[in-house]
């Protein structure tokens, strides 16, 4: 049997309509042109310098490490990038190819909201047309970011189709492209879907680990022992991890959200508690039941809220060199709010997976080891949903 | 030869799509029935699927109508059984690459030849994943059905080659769903097509009405028609079969008129 292009082991592959088949080759072909012109990542590490704040820092947290009392913890702050996440990465590198590639239009799925910010940022920045698919549900969940699209000159689409959150957005914009290829690109947000978006995702989010590996030699000399990130597509993960691949010795550890528990059905950990299958694009580990419909998921986080995970994962995860663990809403927001107190910076909700897991691991730890924990986005969206798990009621 | 050539053997085809389960499984038996006898010439029976991508929102909401309702496949393979009873014309499963890979692709095809049916039609399974599953049906006898929409142009040939069973033309971008106007080119496919095999080809997606149907099936062997059933079923109901009989009638005359 022949295996299509764009594999991670089993995983991967082009599970799409024949209708978009020329597109994902076009944008294939597109991305093998630019990826390696040296005037395309001219412009593009430009726009990411000067426009969305890179490299960003490498934070030794000093005293989370003393609280915790084990290895020492070092924050890789995604959360200070332009737009507040890593999202920005992916998307100033998938606008501009667009663009090379004489698209005008940008479509974009969107969780939380952070990559529908994002995307609508790059539209703006760099005169495209931008609709942002957002599960109504969600649209709730992070007002805040709807209204930031929409001020950044984006269209936002409720999404009330399924579970109305991530996974119908997804289904939706997947449709939209459908309807209309020529002048549109659709800039998926994370490393799932049809090859070559894995890839070039993967690709432009690497940045994290390119920067990480860098500044860590500079400030001991030596790699970590474990690099952590949240885990729902898998972009901030697949880019913290990346260039520590070959390196054995580090570990990496992807944190998925398990809602409520993975024992409950109230969960969206999809390595802990999924199957493989086929589902957006791509084969890979999905939450789903005995019959291949997928499983409506749960979590605090809109941006971990997702059935499935990208095929580079489920691969890590299968060859063994990744580790993928759960942790509940209540880890999450634990975490949340012990962060802001001991560092003065606040995580987004979907990042505090991470930091709830190296809360675990860190005193564990002997205190000559070294933890890497990606603070994937800033928190400030996150506030008003925190507050109402804990019972109070804010105005945004 | 494949049995669904039969389909094609009445003059041009005209193609229903029945979601099964919606309502219920009963009313599916009744539909397919009452569509057979109004002279629908092979029938497409959808598998739901949770997330069906490639479905405008008309099929989509049986598809959700049809889960809520306790549809599995293998009750829509004990639906095959039962119809196979009586109903000879070629029938064709319409459903998802993760409902057949879930089930374990042999097991389905065994089942899909073990009950009667003739193809298959997976919208999420492109050309250069079709290995996966075509050798597995090929071994029961199954036909893979490729699609080949308005934006294959190069593909066309690659495609045709390669075709079982028949050809679906996707006459329109985006998913499906009714349209008043389909602007696709449809003769040049279909010219490329025939350079390239002899196998059917049948139109589908915005098709609703008589006229449309005879257009398309005039330039092709056949018309396909799913939205528009789905919405007389979520219409009617349980007493949807009488009124897609008849539509199935309006539209098989509309076909094979001259």
């Amino acid at each position: 049997m022949s295996q299509s292009k764009g594999r991670f082991g089993v995983h991967g592959g082009q599970y799409i309509p024949e209708t978009l088949m020329n597109a994902v080759i076009e944008l294939e072909n597109a991305y093998n042109r630019y990826k390696d012109d040296e005037e395309f990542n001219r412009e593009l590490t430009l726009l990411l310098n000067e426009y969305a704040g890179r490299p960003s820092l490498l934070y030794y947290a000093e005293k989370l490490t003393k609280d915790l009392g084990g290895a020492k913890i070092y924050l890789k702050r995604e959360d200070l990038n332009h737009t507040g996440s890593h999202k920005i990465n992916n998307v100033l590198g998938q606008a501009l190819l667009a663009k090379k590639m004489g698209k005008t239009r940008l479509i974009a799925e969107t969780g939380a909201g952070q990559h529908g910010v994002a995307t609508a940022t790059a539209a703006a920045l760099l005169d495209m047309e931008c609709v942002v698919f957002m599960g109504e549900e969600d649209t709730k969940r992070q007002a805040l970011n709807v209204y930031r699209m929409k001020l950044l000159g984006s269209e936002v689409i409720p999404v009330k189709t399924g579970t109305a959150t991530l996974k119908d957005a997804v289904s939706e914009a997947m449709r939209e492209w459908t309807s209309r290829i020529s002048d549109t690109h659709y800039c998926l947000g994370s490393v799932m879907g049809p090859h070559p978006f894995p890839t070039i995702v993967r690709d432009f989010q690497a940045v994290i680990s390119r920067e990480s590996r860098q500044q860590i030699l500079e400030k001991e000399g030596r790699l970590p022992d474990a690099v952590i990130a949240c885990v729902g597509g898998g972009s901030n993960a697949i880019g913290s991890f990346y260039h520590y691949i070959p390196d054995k010795n580090v570990r990496l550890i992807g944190c998925e959200a398990a809602g409520r528990g993975i024992d409950t059905f109230e969960t969206a950990a999809t390595v802990n508690t999924g199957r493989i299958g086929i589902f957006h694009g791509m084969k890979s580990y999905f939450c789903q039941d005995e019959y291949g419909q997928i499983a409506p998921v749960y979590s605090i986080s809109a941006g971990l809220d997702y059935p499935g995970v990208g095929p580079e994962h489920a691969y890590l995860h299968d060859t063994g060199r990744a580790e993928y663990v759960p942790v509940t809403d209540d880890e999450a927001v634990n975490a949340f709010e012990y962060l802001s107190r001991t560092e003065g910076i606040i995580p987004a909700i979907e990042s505090a997976h991470a930091v709830a897991y190296a809360m675990k691991l860190a005193p564990t730890m002997e205190k000559d080891k070294i933890i890497i924990i990606t603070i994937s986005g800033r928190g400030d969206k996150d506030c008003a949903a925190i507050a109402r798990y804990r019972g109070e009621e804010i105005y945004e | 030869m494949s049995n669904i050539r039969k389909a094609f053997e009445n003059g041009k085809a005209f193609i229903p799509f029945i979601t099964c389960g919606d309502p219920d499984i009963g009313t599916t038996a009744e539909i397919v029935r009452s569509a057979v006898r109004a002279g629908a010439d092979l029938i497409e029976l959808g598998i739901p699927f949770s997330d069906p991508t490639a479905e405008g929102p008309v099929i989509q909401g049986a598809n959700i109508r049809a889960l809520a309702g306790g549809i599995t496949t293998d009750k829509v393979f004990d639906l095959v059984v039962d119809l196979r009873k009586d109903v000879t014309i070629p029938l064709v499963f319409m459903t998802y690459a993760n409902v057949v890979f879930s089930y374990g692709a042999e097991r389905f095809m065994k089942r899909c030849q073990e009950t009667g049916i003739d193809g298959i039609i997976l919208p999420d399974l492109p050309f250069e994943e079709k290995d996966e599953f075509a050798d597995v049906a090929e071994k029961y006898g199954i036909d893979m059905i490729s699609l080949i929409a308005p934006t294959s142009e190069n593909r066309i040939s690659m495609i045709a080659k390669e075709a079982k069973g028949f050809i679906y033309i996707v006459s329109s971008l985006g998913v499906t769903g009714v349209r008043s106007e389909i602007n696709t080119d449809i003769s040049h496919i279909v010219e490329i097509i025939r350079q390239n095999t002899d196998i059917p080809c049948a139109v589908g997606f915005g098709i609703s009405e008589p006229l449309q149907a005879k257009k398309m099936a005039g330039l092709s062997d056949g018309a396909i028609v799913g939205s528009a059933i789905i919405k007389i079923m979520a219409q009617y109901g349980k007493d949807s079969p009488y009124y897609v009989g008849e539509y199935v009638r309006l539209m098989k005359e509309a076909v094979s008129g001259e």
